[in-house]
């Protein structure tokens, strides 16, 4: 694939939000779209949610992360969406330039007409929910184990404590216990579970590990690796409890508390965020705060079900579509004007054309050497002569003037540049 | 007959890694030994990341004229070496009236100490200089040669560039005893079999009681563990530009509040005494200590900004101060023992050790000397250590030509610092091979970042496998005993 300079849009991310983001800009009008996934795969985080339970809204049907993704992923590639796989987005500037950077694609530097950020979110950490202990091998976010899991096939422990009681902790019991490990016990600071009840009955229930709310880890102990962990019951303050501590020996620790908008790149780009959902301020359309700077998914806020982030991927993309046709509509009305043979500059930069159907527009500029004998200051298309003068001299210190009028709006019209240079009789 | 060696250095620290740089300007055969999968595991890893400018220290004291001495060299240290140093500078900061006078103190205590530059500054000025301070400062005192480091690229740097100079490093390798001729040190016993030497240093850091302990020298020495807590803080949400000292206690400096040279803002670290010489575990109630701490400098810091926490000990010794008058039980040990031949002997080397490290080396070199030792110049000492390039450090224009040169540095591994394979891979293969995972971070500042390594640890631990030639059941965080995964999916539990 030869990467083009300049897209219509280009979508950071491929996960549900910018599948759905790109399928979409592609149905209303974008002609250029590209996808910059920084995985070898498109599809984000649900190639590695191999359970079923996506799509339920959208197509009526219980299917596994992957087949909801492929669904999309085939559609994108009917509609010629392009992709920059293995690729990283190291840069978005308010202008919409684009600086990434990879093994197979080297340095990327491409200018978008609109962007949508789909970047989704990261897992929240022990250092953000401050637990204490040692700091040894074997205390892993649950998306990091699932990935291990069922991308990599290995197993990171084989006697767990999850901590927790979010979605994707719940679920990688159940996937764990399918593995043959042994998940001892799942922890919840809330006195109620934070993940979905239908994942608390068939990932916990049904496998009989015991869900104990108001209970958190006070510390992890184990020097090389975690040997065990000590629980403790907390009031309504997430204060420890003296005398309900509880050691439970395990060997590996998943922490499942809470997911982050992912919005480095937003901040990067000057989009301004929302302190409470850590997402951009969106507007209807799902436009930031920065002109042609679209945010769709769990970039802008947390959701529990992937349909909906297809949905407000798929608004996303079509809001970006129109700002991208209208910026093409824009570009072809200005086009630049250049300078040419002993031309330094030429104000103004840009020509809307439109004004010339009415209006005359004085090019100035100066030369780069003197000559001091009659020369012609000429103005080009492409293809044509669109005017000239005749100068007795030109000479550096000088300004020249060169005016285009209404007369020569149906040549320019067909332009998509005007050089000016000077030509020696 | 074992290996033999002219000088063994007994832990790879900051201080044994500098002890081993400084003498591998002479003619002389050196191992240095260190007991974990890596060097620079003990204190040189986990303290405030700070070049003190020695105000602190008694007047009179080791720690005083080897903190002050060795202050000056870290501009030419840190070019040599290739390592990031600023000298920003730092603070410390009365909060409210009371604090004001030991200001004065401190100062005095400085130019007796020899520190320049130092001056006290109003309130305004220090609200000016540091706009996120407590707006009840009533005063500060300014060491324009305080400076900030990265502790880890210190002691890394240096033992690279011993290698460079001949110098041989067994990872993995823990002393266990001297081997004894008579008075006459002349070799060690560790896991890994015998050595010879002439002369042994010990640089054991936390375990520098036992090393001096084996020869029979000090038998009333003591290391007793002090604990430090720390917490980064996210850069995004908060950047504290100075180096803020609080008015110190008697026991500690106190819990500072510091920029680091990532911009991310560091707080801690507390104090307590504790007996296990591996008990780095980061309590609940000290957390809420370094909260309270943290909130007497600057009050807009919020837990919510943390992204790290971990803690340090401190070697903190029981040695009294050898110069008549001075009352001090704390001080540093630099010394060649009467009780026996051929040991250098350092202990207590807590902090300013980091700071003082090379003008410890430099010591070192000298009591060798007057101990008749004749070193000898060698005329292709290499003092610098050639820099790896840093990908998130380059402008845009560099990290493409970097990239055309080798692609490998175009695959971004760890998203929040922005570590490229390129720099993973030359890590691994570098002097000092990084073969851990927290080698590979502590070198290159990977999994550091608000992630906390959750996005780049499965990546890491692939090119790990792939690099060692290795299954990746067999990498491991921090050395044997750490591996990440246990077995592949689809098997029945034995």
């Amino acid at each position: 694939m030869a990467l083009k300079d300049k897209y219509d849009v280009v979508i950071i991310g491929s996960g549900p939000g910018g599948l759905a983001a790109a399928i979409s800009a592609k149905k209303y009008g974008a002609e250029d779209v590209l996808i910059i996934e920084r995985d070898v795969e498109l599809g984000g985080i649900l190639l590695q949610c191999i359970h079923n339970g996506f799509g339920v809204e959208i197509f009526k049907e219980d299917l596994p992360g992957p087949s909801y993704a492929q669904r999309f992923i085939n559609e994108a590639m009917l509609l010629k969406v392009e992709a920059l796989l293995d690729t990283m987005v190291l840069d978005i500037t308010p202008q919409r330039r684009i600086f990434a950077s990879s093994k197979i694609n080297g340095f990327v530097d491409i200018q978008a007409r609109a962007i949508v950020l789909a970047m989704g979110c990261r897992e929240r950490t022990r250092a953000q929910v401050r637990l204490p202990g040692t700091r040894p091998a074997g205390v892993y976010t649950a998306g990091t184990a699932q990935r291990w899991v069922n991308v990599e096939g290995y197993m990171p422990g084989k006697r767990f404590v999850i901590l927790g009681s979010g979605d994707i902790g719940m679920i990688m019991a159940r996937r764990l216990t399918f593995e043959g490990a042994k998940v001892e016990r799942v922890l919840e600071v809330m006195p109620y579970l934070t993940g979905l009840t239908r994942n608390y009955v068939q990932c916990l229930l049904d496998y009989d590990i015991p869900l104990q709310l108001q209970h958190t880890v006070k510390r992890i102990l184990g020097h090389q690796r975690v040997e065990a962990i000590e629980a403790v019951r907390v009031n309504e303050k997430w204060e420890p409890i003296p005398g309900t501590e509880e050691i439970i020996p395990c060997d590996t620790l998943l922490l499942s508390v809470g997911l982050i908008p992912e919005n480095e790149l937003s901040k990067k780009a000057g989009v301004q965020l929302d302190a409470l959902t850590g997402g951009p301020v969106v507007d209807n359309n799902f436009e930031t705060s920065v002109p042609g700077i679209f945010a769709a998914g769990n970039v802008v806020h947390v959701y529990d079900l992937v349909d909906w982030v297809t949905e407000a991927g798929l608004a996303a993309g079509k809001s970006a579509a129109r700002f991208a046709l209208a910026e093409r509509r824009r570009e072809i009305r200005h086009i630049p004007l250049l300078a040419g043979h002993n031309v330094r500059y030429v104000v103004p930069h840009e020509l809307d054309k439109q004004t010339l159907m009415e209006e005359e527009v004085r090019l100035q500029f100066r030369v780069k050497q003197p000559v001091e004998e009659p020369v012609w200051v000429e103005v080009h298309s492409e293809n044509n002569l669109i005017t000239r003068k005749s100068e007795r001299y030109v000479r550096p210190g000088e300004m020249v003037t060169i005016v285009l009028t209404p007369r020569h709006y149906e040549e320019v019209e067909r332009a998509t540049s005007l050089t000016v240079s000077i030509v020696e009789r | 007959m074992p290996e033999t060696y002219d000088v063994i250095v007994i832990g790879g620290g900051a201080v044994g890694c500098m002890v081993a740089r400084f003498l591998s300007r002479y003619r002389l055969s050196i191992l240095l030994i260190e007991k974990e999968a890596d060097i620079g595991m003990g204190a040189s890893s986990a303290n405030s990341a700070i070049i003190h400018a020695g105000y602190d220290p008694l007047p009179g004291t080791l720690k005083a004229k080897m903190n002050v001495a060795a202050n000056l060299m870290w501009d030419t240290l840190a070019g040599e070496l290739n390592i990031p140093f600023e000298r920003r500078g730092d603070y410390v900061v009365a909060i409210g009236p009371k604090e004001l006078p030991k200001l004065e103190l401190l100062l005095e205590q400085g130019r007796r100490n020899g520190v320049p530059g130092m001056h006290i500054i109003s309130a305004e000025e220090m609200r000016h200089r540091e706009p996120n301070i407590n707006p009840d400062v009533s005063g500060a005192l300014w060491a324009p040669t305080g400076g900030i480091c990265d502790p880890f690229a210190i002691s890394i740097a240096a033992a690279e560039n011993a290698v460079q100079n001949g110098v041989r490093i067994l990872l993995e390798t823990a002393f266990e005893d001297f081997i004894m001729d008579g008075k006459r040190i002349v070799g060690i016993k560790t896991n890994r079999g015998d050595f010879g030497c002439r002369w042994a240093v010990n640089a054991a850091g936390l375990y520098a009681d036992v090393v001096m302990h084996k020869a029979g020298v000090r038998p009333e020495f003591k290391i007793t563990p002090r604990r430090g807590e720390y917490c980064i803080l996210d850069r995004a949400e908060i950047t504290v530009n100075n180096v803020l000292f609080p008015v110190p206690s008697d026991i500690s400096k106190g819990i500072l509040v510091t920029a680091t040279l990532h911009g991310n803002t560091i707080v801690g670290p507390n104090a307590q005494d504790i007996e296990d010489k591996e008990d780095r575990a980061v309590t609940y109630d000290g957390l809420g200590e370094l909260w309270d701490g943290a909130h007497k400098l600057v009050p807009s810091l919020s837990p919510r900004h943390v992204i790290a926490v971990f803690a340090g000990l401190r070697a903190s010794g029981n040695a009294p101060c050898e110069t008549p008058g001075v009352d001090y039980n704390h001080d540093f040990i630099i010394e060649i023992p009467r009780e026996v031949q051929g040991l250098v002997n350092l202990g207590g080397i807590e902090s300013p050790g980091l700071t003082s490290a090379p003008a410890i080396a430099l010591r070192v070199i000298e009591l060798l000397k007057e101990a008749g030792e004749k070193l000898e110049e060698k005329p292709d000492w290499q003092p610098i250590r050639p820099p790896r390039p840093r990908f998130r450090d380059l402008p845009h224009e560099e990290q493409k030509r970097l990239i055309a040169l080798d692609p490998r540095y175009g695959r971004i591994v760890c998203r929040c610092e922005m570590v490229t394979e390129g720099e993973i891979v030359a890590e691994i293969h570098a002097p000092i091979p990084a073969r851990t995972y927290d080698a590979i971070k502590r070198r290159t500042w990977l999994g550091t970042g608000r992630c906390l390594g959750s996005f780049d640890m499965p990546r890491v631990v692939d090119i790990l496998a792939q690099e060692l030639g290795v299954s990746p059941l067999a990498i491991t965080k921090k050395g044997p005993g750490s591996e990440f995964l246990v077995r592949p999916t689809k098997q029945v539990e034995g």
